[in-house]
């Protein structure tokens, strides 16, 4: 599992000036290591460099200076020619799918067979068994224009599996689909990796892809890697300014300040923003039965005004905005109710309109927790 | 109307007919092999693309923008040097057909680049990354993919090759265009003339209609 099967070593990868077009460096000196056998995330905005970076990994593009190091060889000693086995051991899907459209989608399947030199009866009964695989058996015969955007893209990955690949590169694989269809395809890339060993390369711009599928994730920005590290970290600790905006356009699960103030106006009672981890939770208890658990203890009334709670990773992942309330003889139980609760999860304190309350706003109690301080780290969201 | 005498014009109008097919038919085979190898050649070699060559590039597009807009028969005397070096004589039904070839090839191979640059680029990066060769891509994704819109500008070739077959009499390579000129416009007999407008409407016909059902077929609709 912790085996390189991948590394990049101060790879470059420049486009030269042409006419008006200024020279862009697409991959800006990276080095790091894809793992064999896991899910591998590469995210960044547009034009960051991602697809570059991938189209290095199978040698559609050559590094301009460092190395591309995969399965123990280095592709920049390669020649053309010895080039092409090598990226015909490596399985790549598309955004686009670009199916052959002259061909059937058994015909698709089998194009990969056919440069790798197979004889046609052993063809047909692989092109028959991935075809099996990915739940298309019926549409052997189909034209790709007769298919829909998800099976389309699930004949891609058979094409991409038919030569029984260790790396399969995905760009962009489901940013042409519906969420649902593309929850499919998730789960079948998910599959492959789990059933057949696949190392999968996962490129998009959609955070939320990757805290569904990766073990493991680089953020990109301008060709090179901001931040890289196993998903739950990055998304529970970003440290990179970048990071930081694209897990919070991914998640939105805090309020944005005017939303805080129309909240405000409905919800007179305290009100706190309580982050999600399963950091501090042991195992058997949720993180969110945790917090409400310990306020109930201080009898006081918890009510639910906004918030995300996801998987990432398999793990929950998310923060709750809650107002607190409570009898007018036992105000200041919700005190301790909040420093208590700074105690196990990082809480924003918003504080509360009622007169006879002292109000805290903008206050942040921090718990300490050494993966919770990076979301609170005051924003532009966050009241100052 | 005048009649026809069948009996001696018959034969003509098959001799005719015959010398036209052999003109359009070999300028359509040799002309359409070498302009899809051209057109090719200007796919492969335009920037970007997988045999990238600027100079090459440069020099096909030149050539056919010179050769497309002559007018054939100021062509086919310029070329007058070039059909002695290769069939000996500037006269003649071989020299005409080798000047016609020239034509159709880069009259073709500017269909033949115009219908691959319409083919989605990322089918071709797909060959190259499942590791095709080039010359794979060329035939199992370049010439498959664009197989039906070229079997329709071929057919479309045909027409134009015809109507360069008509001024096959200048050189005199005969042909249905020389008879309906020489026989029927020359002597005022227009039976033979409209005779003659016939057979090659319907020749025409046929290979539109073929053309259509085969382009069809292929693109598997
Ligand atoms: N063949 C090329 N020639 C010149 N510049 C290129 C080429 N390919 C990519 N670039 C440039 O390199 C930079 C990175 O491009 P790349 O396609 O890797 O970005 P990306 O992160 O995949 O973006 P997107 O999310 O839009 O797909 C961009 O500025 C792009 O314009
Ligand atoms: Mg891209």
């Amino acid at each position: 599992m912790s085996v390189p099967i991948i590394s990049f070593r101060a790879a470059l990868k420049v486009f030269p000036a042409a006419g008006k077009r200024p020279e862009v460096r697409a991959v800006d000196g990276v080095t790091f290591d894809i793992l064999a056998g896991e899910i591998f995330g590469v995210i960044g905005h547009s034009g960051a460099g991602k697809s570059t970076l991938v189209r290095l990994i199978n040698a559609l593009e050559k590094p301009t200076a460092g190395s591309v190091i995969v399965d123990g060889i280095d592709l920049g000693g390669l020649s053309e020619s010895k080039l092409r086995p090598m990226r015909a051991g490596i399985g790549m899907i598309f955004q686009q799918f670009n199916l052959l459209q002259s061909r059937t989608v058994a015909g698709n399947v089998a194009y990969p067979l056919e440069v790798a030199g197979w004889p046609r009866a052993r063809r047909r009964k692989r092109v028959a068994e991935l075809l099996e695989y990915v739940g298309l058996s019926d549409k052997a015969k189909a034209r790709p224009r007769q298919l829909s955007g998800g099976q389309r893209q699930r004949v891609g990955i058979a094409r991409a599996l038919a030569a029984s690949p260790r790396i399969l590169l995905a760009d962009e694989a489901t940013s042409a689909l519906d969420p649902e269809t593309t929850r499919d395809v998730l789960e079948l890339l998910k599959r492959i990796n789990r059933e057949l060993g696949v190392t999968v390369v996962v490129i998009t711009h959609a955070m939320s892809l990757v805290r569904h599928v990766c073990d493991r994730v680089a953020v990109m920005a301008e060709g090179k890697i901001a931040e890289i590290g196993d998903t739950y970290s990055v998304f529970t600790s970003p440290s990179a300014e970048v990071t930081k905006r694209l897990v919070e356009t991914a998640l939105s699960d805090r309020p944005s300040a005017s939303m805080l103030e129309r909240l405000r106006t409905q919800h007179p009672g305290r009100l706190i923003t309580v982050g999600v981890h399963d950091n501090a939770a042991p195992a058997s208890v949720s993180p969110s039965a945790e917090i409400f658990g310990l306020l109930r203890q201080y009898n006081v009334d918890a009510t639910v005004i906004y918030g995300t709670i996801t998987e990432i990773g398999e793990r929950p992942f998310g923060s709750l905005t809650i107002e607190i309330t409570s009898d007018p003889g036992n105000l200041s139980a919700i005190d301790r109710a909040v420093n208590a609760l700074a105690a196990i999860a990082p809480v924003a304190d918003h504080g509360a309109v009622i007169a006879a309350l002292p109000t805290f706003t903008g206050r942040q109690l921090l718990s300490g927790l050494p993966a919770a301080p990076a979301i609170y780290t005051p924003s532009g969201e966050e009241p100052q | 109307m005048q009649n026809i005498d069948w009996e001696r014009f018959g034969p003509m109008l098959t001799q005719a007919a015959g010398e036209t097919l052999y003109m359009v038919g070999i300028a359509v085979v040799v002309g359409g092999f070498f302009g899809l190898l051209i057109g090719l050649g200007l796919y492969l070699t335009r920037p970007g693309n997988l045999l990238e060559n600027r100079l090459v590039y440069t020099l096909l597009n030149v050539a056919i923008n010179i050769v497309r807009p002559l007018p054939f028969l100021i062509f086919v005397v310029a070329l007058g040097p070039v059909t002695r070096l290769v069939v000996n004589r500037i006269i003649g039904i071989e020299a005409f057909t080798f000047a016609m070839c020239v034509v159709a090839a880069f009259a073709s191979a500017r269909l033949v680049e115009q219908n691959l640059v319409s083919i989605d680029p990322g089918v071709v990066e797909a060959a190259r990354a499942m590791g095709a060769s080039p010359w794979r891509i060329v035939r199992t994704v370049l010439v498959r993919e664009a197989l039906s819109p070229l079997i329709l500008g071929y057919t479309f070739l045909v027409v134009g090759v015809v109507d360069m077959s008509a001024l096959g009499g200048f050189l005199g390579a005969g042909g249905l265009g020389d008879l309906a000129i020489v026989h029927g416009y020359r002597q005022f007999n227009w039976s033979i003339t409209y005779v003659v407008v016939a057979v090659i409407v319907i020749g025409v016909q046929l290979v539109q209609m073929v053309g259509n059902w085969l382009s069809r077929r292929i693109a598997g609709r």
